[in-house]
């Protein structure tokens, strides 16, 4: 009886869905929607997502509604969230976490329909299209900025999950460092979460702790940046400008920035016809940045990021040889670059990053 | 490597403070036999008010104040469901931290971003504040000193005072309490409200000695740590701060462990809170004669004081 009744109600509410594409006009306006993994209020990662959103809805004018599903967690209930997002008929979702990867790609079977856009994966299908920043190069520049500010020669990140994409941000920042002081090393606190404000601060103390003067984050929130602040170290924003939660300690931001892909998503699918290009787009595209550096970062530090920025800008790879390893071989020959797919699949430490990446023998 | 272990300890205690704080608060509502899953709703609303008050220029004392009135209320309202009403406690608590994240995120929102312009500071006793390994624990702020104050100060109320005597009565046979003409709503109202109090005391440590910004959800959970550890503890005092500790400690270790270059896997280091919660429950169940004796008799049975 209760089973039926639940069948019942998703029929009717998979052929509403099916009806309001049918009628759909020109003056009626497209739904899209977005999961996020955590509330808007992080000061970071989602809250940059929401400012693409919001730039997407003011530059389409009314064209396109959407509405967000926040603190959804990378699990079986992702699927439940964004198969209800695609049945109550959203054209357009954007599900803004890796983990949400196989849940993405799973309800997109269901909903031929709807187009999906996976941020940060590695998995496509014919309506799912994927989309990444490179985090990595401004994750670089802010390891210069580092370099020249640290004192004890000891950088710290706080970092979540050890994935490609965290992993090459941490090689970065190093080698960012490193071009400026050699000696430079780096420590890495894994605490296996994205966001939780109480454990990325306890992970930036305990770095403080052990003699880390410059921190970086690879986590959601801006506890890490405000335990520098406390503590009279330096950190640096990650994700949005995080400038307002810690003015002494923050030395530069790496932003993302999402308003233009979500814009030219919005606008293909107003125009009919769904924007399908993967994009991994970094400084040179305009879909990340290194923003807002300190006024007490010297001189010296600040031309030595403008260069390496109308570098990158300029088409210059941030992983390009020589690199050697945390054992000191050699992994990149000079000359030499990494591929897209092995920046995507980088399962090493840099020379310089001291312990050992989990998950590695 | 340095191998100094003295950050280790005070990221332990830190971790450990407000875990006690509200814990404490629980104990004693759980001894007059309510159980209230609403902590980390508390915790909540007791952050959010603490926050706001300092935001918009009162002093701390003004702001602790604010976070322990409406924890309190949060409690008020679960007192008044389960106590007045006799709706079943298990849902009243849940929908209390329902209640208090959904409120906590909804009005937090115009506070995303700001920092907290007064915050506790630690108060280091000269002296005894830089003795390696230990010193942490005469580094506290005053939420800190006050809640090792709390640990023989809820001791004594329960086993020594009447009102202890009373309360815990209540807790074990609300209808002999009350054959003996003690009010037991009353008792349990006090129970419940200090409880709350205590929640949101705990929630303005998170927000204004802890994180000391405004961040959605800061509490991380917290609140069902500290449910757990009334438990873990047998319902007694002095082990609820053993079992803070132990909380604190392990999530700091996991993470000192990393900092100092030791060779373990992070996902085991990640995995060691949860393995201590498996060992401290089964050694707590072991002995199920224990557990029996130490349970209030009545916890979250629905009473009817019939006037």
């Amino acid at each position: 009886m209760k089973r039926s009744t639940f069948l019942g109600a998703a029929v009717v509410s998979v052929a509403m869905a099916g009806m309001g594409l049918g009628i759909a006009t020109a003056a009626e306006p497209i739904k899209a929607a977005f999961v996020y993994v955590g509330p808007v209020g992080d000061g970071g990662w989602t809250y940059a997502h929401d400012l693409g959103r919001k730039a997407m809805e003011k530059a389409l004018g009314g064209k396109v509604v959407s509405t967000i599903v926040e603190n959804v967690p990378e699990s079986g209930d992702a699927e439940r969230v964004i198969r209800d997002l695609a049945a109550k008929g959203n054209k357009l979702i954007f599900t803004t976490s890796f983990g949400y990867m196989d849940s993405t790609l799973k309800v997109a079977k269901s909903f031929p329909k709807v187009e999906f856009y996976h941020a940060t994966g590695f998995k496509s299908a014919p309506n799912v299209t994927i989309y990444n920043s490179r985090m990595y190069e401004p994750a670089y520049l802010a390891g210069i900025i580092a370099g020249h500010m640290s004192k004890s020669g000891k950088l710290g990140v706080v970092a979540s999950f050890p994935i490609p994409e965290v992993v090459r941000n941490i090689n970065a920042y190093t080698m960012g460092a490193r071009m400026v002081n050699p000696a430079i090393t780096t420590k890495v606190v894994w605490v296996s979460t994205w966001y939780d404000p109480t454990k990325e601060r306890q992970a930036a103390e305990a770095l403080i702790g052990q003699g880390v003067d410059v921190l970086i984050q690879n986590t959601d929130s801006s506890a890490p940046l405000q335990a520098a602040q406390d503590k009279g170290v330096y950190a640096f924003g990650w994700d949005s400008d995080m400038t307002a939660y810690g003015p002494k300690a923050h030395l530069a931001s790496a932003i993302e920035i999402w308003g233009g892909y979500y814009t030219k998503a919005a606008e293909a699918a107003v125009a009919g016809k769904p924007l399908k290009q993967t994009v991994w787009g970094g400084i040179k595209e305009g879909m990340n940045d290194l923003v807002s550096i300190n006024p007490i970062v010297p001189e010296a530090a600040r031309k030595q990021v403008a260069d390496k920025r109308a570098e990158i800008a300029g088409g210059k790879l941030v992983f390009t040889g020589p690199i050697k390893g945390q054992d000191g071989t050699m992994k990149v020959a000079a000359g030499k670059s990494l591929t897209d797919k092995e920046i995507d699949s980088i399962n090493w430490y840099v020379e310089g990053v001291e312990g050992q990446l989990p998950g590695q023998k | 490597m340095s191998l100094s272990i003295t950050p280790l300890v005070a990221s332990a205690i830190a971790a450990a403070i407000p875990l006690l704080i509200a814990a404490l608060g629980e104990l004693v509502t759980e001894r007059a036999g309510l159980l209230n899953l609403g902590v980390e709703g508390m915790m909540l609303l007791g952050a959010l008010a603490a926050f706001a008050a300092i935001t918009h220029g009162a002093g701390l004392p003004v702001a602790l104040l604010a976070g322990m009135l409406a924890g309190a209320a949060g409690a008020l309202v679960y007192g008044f469901l389960t106590i007045s009403l006799q709706a079943s406690q298990v849902a009243t608590g849940l929908s209390l931290t329902i209640l208090g994240t959904g409120i906590s995120s909804f009005i937090g929102r115009g506070y995303v971003g700001y920092r907290a312009p007064e915050t506790f500071e630690p108060l280091p006793i000269p002296g005894l504040a830089t003795i390696p390994g230990i010193g942490p624990l005469f580094e506290l702020n005053v939420l800190g000193y006050a809640a090792v104050l709390a640990i023989g100060a809820v001791w004594y109320f329960l086993q020594r005072s009447r009102w202890g005597l009373e309360l815990r009565s209540v807790g074990e046979s609300p209808s002999v309490a009350r054959s003996l003409g003690l009010k037991v709503n009353r008792i349990r109202y006090a129970a419940v409200l200090f409880g709350g109090a205590m929640a949101g005391t705990a929630g303005t440590y998170y927000a204004l000695a802890q994180l000391k910004m405004w961040q959605e959800g800061l509490t991380s959970g917290n609140g069902w740590i500290a449910l757990a550890l009334v438990v873990f503890a047998t319902w007694r005092p002095a082990r609820v701060a053993i079992g803070a500790l132990l909380f604190g400690g392990v999530t700091a270790l996991g993470l000192w462990l990393q900092t100092v270059g030791v060779g373990v896997s992070t996902f085991a280091l990640a995995s060691l809170p949860y393995v201590a919660t498996i060992l401290v429950l089964v050694s707590i169940s072991a002995d199920r004669q224990a557990l029996r004796r130490h349970a209030p008799a009545a916890l979250g049975k629905p009473f009817f004081d019939g006037d």
